[in-house]
């Protein structure tokens, strides 16, 4: 039996998590402020995600990794030139919005529906990877509808390890409370999981490996499809931004634990 | 004894790429030679026009590695007449470039001291007291003047403002687009490869290594790519460009003798703000008399505003991010600036020699574009268009050999791309503004004059004058400030900075008379504020040090220490011992310790070297 997997991972582009954002009403609702001048990166979560899948497709011969994304194809193509230098993929881009306002439901219906659309994909050596929460939004229902909307029952969220087992079932690590792991064990394929942080470091840069992903990754963006989310879909009746302060002091030859009272009290302010 | 990269770098087995064209950074020259080529690498049926001579069967394969995390980090208080620009895009639609926005007005201002603690000498406080006595009559408010024209060769008017990092974005999105010319943030180039008298490539940086370049978890040596043609385009402080200058050399007569800092702040004006988009304004005076300041208003209610820290300002404590906020608090500024917000905040080194500092152009294998290459017109304080221009000659040259079939070698660059260049406006206004900086030499009004009659008469007329090495034109702390502290009240403060490991510009300007900083924490803040919120600065694993102190038993006895003093970041820090410290987590790139280190071996090569490293600024708003 083949152990070779068809990994689609679903990775959306958010804005580089240092910049701060300012959510603003636009004319077609919510929205972030100077957004498409933000620098972006690949969500972080989902980005996991696209490490453990290359790795494990490194360890199963014959297997391919797809990565699908929705975002404005410029941010895209911005994010590609530091993404395909990390693993090896082949991009199925949708040119969609990418603000983190959209329903969670239609963006799960446009990814299924770029899944779906993949020439050869074969379901029963299929795992969808996504991450398990994102860091333009943390509602992280979106990956449980992308399985939904496939038929995928075997699911599995806040994942931080999988293992393939001799006789080809997978053992899969989920985070729960206490910070500890619920072991669970599925068949194999289809599946889907959606990433915590996962065990493995961010890969180096690998120069080989962008060029060989660009030759794919660029005739994909030039076609990709645009698809432009329903209106309304969701109404949101009010969007504030989390609470952030910060205070910048230097301070020298204090003890450690007065310097985590003061912070447990700095803290506790909020 | 020294510890150059090579004779750091461990022998390993090295992975090997052959393309036809390797670019080393990513900025307007870069920017203007990529656009320029993927225009011309398909024919119009849609097939390449060249072939690969690297993968035959293959398009031409074009290359291009830039050191930043992202095309858009670079930092400019960009305006620009733009005429190269707008050659390569005659229908170039300003508002689809976020934050460029054509100049709609130009002001030259004098600033007065407000405070009373600038260094200015007997004939500008002169020139004050006048100003101050005549005050509204010659139109003087907010402790500042505007002078009644803009020299012509300062002029603007018919240029545009933009963000550097905004435009870098968009014009990379052009390139790539094409598909034909592939460009990667995020990848140091440490070396080129010199082989008998012409390069072969570059050398890629090292990866997972220890902050002494030793081999470490995932080490991955970086990879050997060789090219018919290595185009640098760098930057002033780039690693591969200044190899190329110590290997080849420099032109008879070039030497790269005059620096500056920018450093600038993105800021949102508030709502009630009456700057009007498209405005430049230009300043002299204040906070010192050899700093320079500029504030540009983008679309949305942005500005860039920032000073310049030369190097012929003499002090051995002059520094940039303090200045920069007494700068925006003169009241001419602040009565705009106040109420705003940081947006983003960032500092580069500027190459300000001009045509005198100009390298060798071409050689075997190799070009040089940009700022790197001399390009910037000293005269007229512009930069970016020049960049781009001769990245677009390089281009025409490539496309014009390519067609040809001849080689890359600095016979055939020289008739084609050098060529190009000495025949285009961008050299014959560099001619112009050649000496127009010797009189700074001699102090900053003399300055001044020179550069009015060099711009007047066309280079006719300037100041004599040599510009002598950074190391030996810096002064004793004594000589700048003898006048005002008493000679023990400086061995104190030197010796308390020491004891406590600051920087000493902060005691000697309060003891001047410079007031602190009220930090509002939204435009006022801390230097480390700044660079966590405005900078974003970041520093990815696995790469070396790229600030090296050359032979640290030098740096022991160096007082004060400039580097510490000038580090844009506060990434030097006074070390054990007397040697300095570097983190290269808060380090954004600028180089400036590059040009402010006074400890020399031989007089005009600093003791410190800048190598190429990762990370840096993470905003694309500068």
């Amino acid at each position: 039996m083949s152990n070779a997997y068809h990994i689609v991972v679903c990775a959306g582009v958010v804005p580089d998590p240092l910049q701060t954002l300012e959510p603003i009403t636009t004319a077609t609702g919510p929205g972030l402020k100077n957004e498409m001048m933000l620098p972006a990166v690949l969500d972080p979560w989902a980005s996991h995600a696209l490490y453990e899948a290359a790795n494990l497709a490194a360890h199963a011969t014959g297997s391919k990794v797809w990565l699908v994304s929705a975002a404005p194809k410029a941010k895209l193509q911005q994010v590609m030139m530091n993404v395909a230098q990390k693993a090896s993929f082949e991009l199925v881009p949708i040119d969609a919005p990418a603000s983190g306002f959209a329903d969670a439901h239609a963006v799960a219906e446009m990814l299924a529906g770029a899944i779906q659309s993949i020439a050869g994909l074969d379901r029963s050596r299929l795992l969808v990877f996504g991450g398990w929460e994102s860091a333009s939004r943390g509602a992280g229902v979106t990956m449980q509808l992308v399985g939904e909307e496939l038929g995928i029952v075997d699911q599995f969220q806040g994942v931080d390890q999988l293992t393939v087992q001799p006789d080809g079932s997978l053992e899969i690590l989920e985070r729960i409370e206490g910070g500890r792991h619920m072991v669970s064990v599925c068949q194999g394929p289809p599946a889907l999981l959606g990433w915590a942080t996962g065990n493995l470091p961010e890969p180096r840069n690998n120069p080989q490996l962008g060029m060989a992903n660009m030759r794919t990754v660029m005739p994909a963006l030039q076609k990709a499809k645009v698809a432009p989310l329903p209106p309304g879909a969701i109404r949101y009746l009010s969007v504030t931004p989390p609470k952030q302060q910060r205070q910048t002091r230097i301070v020298k030859d204090r003890p450690v634990e007065e310097i985590a009272a003061e912070l447990c009290e700095w803290i506790s302010k909020d | 004894m020294s510890t150059s990269a090579t004779e750091q770098a461990p022998v390993v087995e090295r992975q090997q790429m052959a393309v036809d064209i390797a670019g080393v950074g990513f900025g307007p020259a870069m920017g203007g030679f990529l656009t320029t080529l993927s225009r011309q690498l398909l024919n119009e049926d849609g097939t390449p026009r060249f072939e690969s001579a690297a993968s035959p069967g293959m398009p031409l394969q074009v290359i291009c590695y830039e050191r930043a995390d992202g095309v858009g980090f670079g930092v400019s208080g960009a305006v620009t007449r733009g005429r190269g620009i707008r050659e390569s895009f005659p229908n170039l639609d300003l508002s689809q470039i976020p934050m460029a926005v054509p100049v709609a007005e130009e002001k030259l201002s004098y600033l007065l001291d407000p405070i009373g603690a600038s260094r200015r000498s007997l004939a500008m406080r002169l020139a004050d007291w006048k100003v101050r006595l005549l005050g509204k009559l010659i139109g003087s408010s907010d402790d500042a003047v505007e002078l009644p024209y803009t020299p012509e060769f300062m002029q603007k008017h018919d240029g545009m403002v933009l963000s550097l990092g905004q435009f870098n974005q968009w014009v990379s999105e052009q390139v790539t687009s094409s598909g034909l010319v592939q460009l990667w943030p995020g990848m140091p180039v440490s070396e080129p490869l010199i082989e008998g008298n012409g390069v072969s490539g570059i050398r890629l940086a090292d990866q997972g290594v220890a902050l002494d370049g030793a081999p470490g978890d995932g080490f991955m040596p970086g990879m050997d790519v060789r090219a018919a043609l290595t185009v640098v385009a760098d930057g002033p402080v780039g690693a591969v460009g200044r190899q190329l200058d110590s290997h080849f050399g420099m032109p008879d007569g070039n030497q790269q003798r005059e620096w500056a800092l920018g450093m600038k702040m993105v800021v949102e004006l508030r709502e009630d703000c009456e700057l009007k988009r498209g405005t430049v304004l230009h300043t002299i005076g204040f906070p010192e008399p050899e700093i320079f300041g500029f504030l540009y208003v983008h679309p949305d209610r942005l500005a860039s505003v920032g000073i310049f820290v030369p190097s012929w300002m003499r002090s051995p404590v002059r520094t940039g991010y303090r200045y920069l906020q007494h700068f925006m608090l003169h009241p001419y500024l602040w009565r705009h600036l106040q109420g705003g917000r940081l947006k983003a905040w960032g500092a580069k080194s500027l190459q300000e020699s001009g045509r005198h500092g100009e390298p060798i152009l071409a050689g075997n294998g190799y070009a040089r574009i940009g700022e790197g290459s001399g390009s910037t017109n000293v005269l007229a304080g512009s930069g970016v268009d020049e960049a781009w221009t001769t990245g677009v000659q390089l281009a025409q040259a490539v496309v014009e050999l390519l067609q040809q079939g001849k080689p890359f070698t600095r016979e055939n660059l020289d008739r084609s791309y050098v060529r190009r260049r000495r025949e285009s406006w961008v050299d014959a206004e560099s001619k112009i503004a050649a000496d127009s900086r010797n009189g700074f030499e001699k102090g900053v009004v003399t300055g001044l004059i020179g550069m009015a009659a060099a711009g007047i008469t066309r280079g006719a007329i300037s100041v004599a004058g040599r510009k002598r090495p950074i190391p030996e034109s810096t002064s004793e702390l004594e000589s700048v400030y003898g006048s005002r502290i008493s000679a023990g009240e400086l061995k104190t403060l030197k010796e308390e900075c020491a004891a406590k490991g600051s920087a000493l510009h902060d005691r000697i300007m309060e003891r001047c008379g410079w007031p602190e900083i009220p930090f509002d924490g939204q435009l006022l803040i801390s230097h480390q504020d700044a660079l966590l919120m405005g900078g974003c600065v970041q520093a990815p694993p696995g790469y070396a040090n790229h600030v090296v102190f050359l032979h640290p038993e030098h740096c022991q006895s160096c007082e004060p220490k400039l580097c510490v003093e000038m580090c844009s970041g506060q990434a030097i820090t006074r070390g054990e011992n007397g040697v300095p410290a570097f983190d290269r987590e808060k380090c954004v790139y600028c180089g400036a310790c590059l040009w402010n280190c006074r400890t020399s071996a031989d007089g005009e090569k600093g003791n410190i070297e800048f190598r190429a490293g990762a990370g840096g600024l993470h905003s694309a708003l500068n």
